[in-house]
């Protein structure tokens, strides 16, 4: 597919960025998925991409990534979608959230409150 | 002081679409990497929500614990989305933007703890199933002077159950008892409730703490015994 490039601020952007994707894709990723790229970006790749390549040269959050992005939280899960189909990407996903209304085993919450006692 | 009262219905869907999303600055002016990137070997993400009313101080309690300067991004809702009818593939142009912000708290080489100052108000937690699943529990923040800001708030926690700690931010000298708060918002004698000082580390740290030492007690009722 042929994007144009990003130069506007309204629905029809975002509605290219994406090419008019919605929703399916999103479940793939938590706000709190830890992007790490695996290779860099490459001539010619869309300009949000080779964004997102950038600075996943060390883990980071999806929604760091929005923010740095300066695009919503679902548009950019589905450019992951694309990186990840490409295998330019791996995602670390949540271990200790993200299980419904389940609470992390006790030894976790334990090292979760001990690190913030220590701050 | 006024008292929380019955559980109100299910939230409306939002009134009417808001503004085309917030506009963007051109990708190339975004910064290349992260202010502090994370440790190589981080891999498991954790979120912890603080809500409240407007102005309550959320921003000031994620911004005074992270290590880094909060963000703020947005998320985005179709209307069609909300609710029972998903429409595959389209994108219209009627859409809610919902902002909200957040920091990080590096715990470990493996954990992060992510920060997430989220609106309180009844017109926003439409979207709480869909950003907020698998968050380990939420602050909730309240001011006295505006204590009716967080009936909803606690109503829809407690709904969803989520384990939850409530924090009374100061703004003034105190000039109601703690065990008077905690009547007036009608809450479980086993939920946690402290004073705060938003705008300071340590204060803000010990809501945490508050909150994950509620967790660790509940999680342990919950392990089989041996
Ligand atoms: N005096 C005082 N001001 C505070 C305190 N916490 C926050 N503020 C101020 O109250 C205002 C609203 O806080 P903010 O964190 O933006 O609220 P939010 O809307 O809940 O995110 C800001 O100007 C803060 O500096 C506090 O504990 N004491
Ligand atoms: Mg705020």
């Amino acid at each position: 597919m042929i994007r144009r490039p990003v130069d506007t601020g309204d629905p029809d952007r975002l509605y290219t960025v994406t090419g008019g994707r919605t929703r399916a894709y999103e479940q793939a990723f938590d706000l709190v998925t830890l992007i790490v790229r695996e290779s860099g970006p490459t001539p010619g790749m869309q300009s949000e991409l080779v964004r997102i390549l950038q600075l996943s040269e060390r883990p980071v959050a999806v929604v760091e990534l929005a923010s740095l992005l300066d695009l919503p939280v679902g548009v950019v899960k589905i450019l992951l979608c694309d990186l990840l189909d490409m295998g330019r990407i791996t995602a670390r996903h949540p271990q200790s959230s993200g299980r419904g209304r389940q609470l992390p085993p006790p030894e976790t919450l334990k090292k979760v409150l001990v690190a913030l006692q220590n701050l | 002081m006024p008292s929380r009262t019955s559980e109100p219905g299910d939230p409306a869907a939002p009134a009417s679409a808001a503004a085309p999303p917030a506009a963007a600055a051109a990708a190339a002016a975004a910064p290349l990497r992260s202010e502090r990137p994370l440790r190589d070997t981080a891999r498991d993400g954790l979120k912890i929500v603080v809500v409240g009313g407007f102005g309550v101080g959320k921003t000031t309690l994620v911004g005074s614990v992270s290590e880094i300067r909060p963000l703020s991004t947005e998320e985005m809702m179709t209307r069609a989305g909300i609710g029972i009818d998903d429409r595959e593939g389209v994108l219209t142009k009627t859409t809610t933007t919902v902002a909200f912000d957040f920091g990080r708290i590096t715990l470990d080489d493996e954990r992060v703890l992510y920060l997430f100052g989220a609106p309180g108000q009844e017109r926003f937690w439409f979207l709480w199933d869909r950003l907020f699943a698998g968050t380990l529990g939420a602050v909730v923040l309240v001011d006295t002077r505006r204590l009716a800001d967080s009936w909803y708030a606690i109503d829809r926690l407690e709904h969803h159950g989520l384990p939850f700690v409530v924090a009374r931010n100061n703004f003034d000298e105190p000039t109601h008892s703690l065990e008077q708060v905690r009547a007036a918002l009608s809450l479980d004698p086993d939920v946690p409730l402290l004073d705060c000082d938003a705008r300071k580390r340590e204060s803000s740290r010990d809501v945490l703490v508050a909150l994950v030492r509620h967790l660790h007690s509940l999680s342990h009722a919950l392990e089989p015994t041996p």
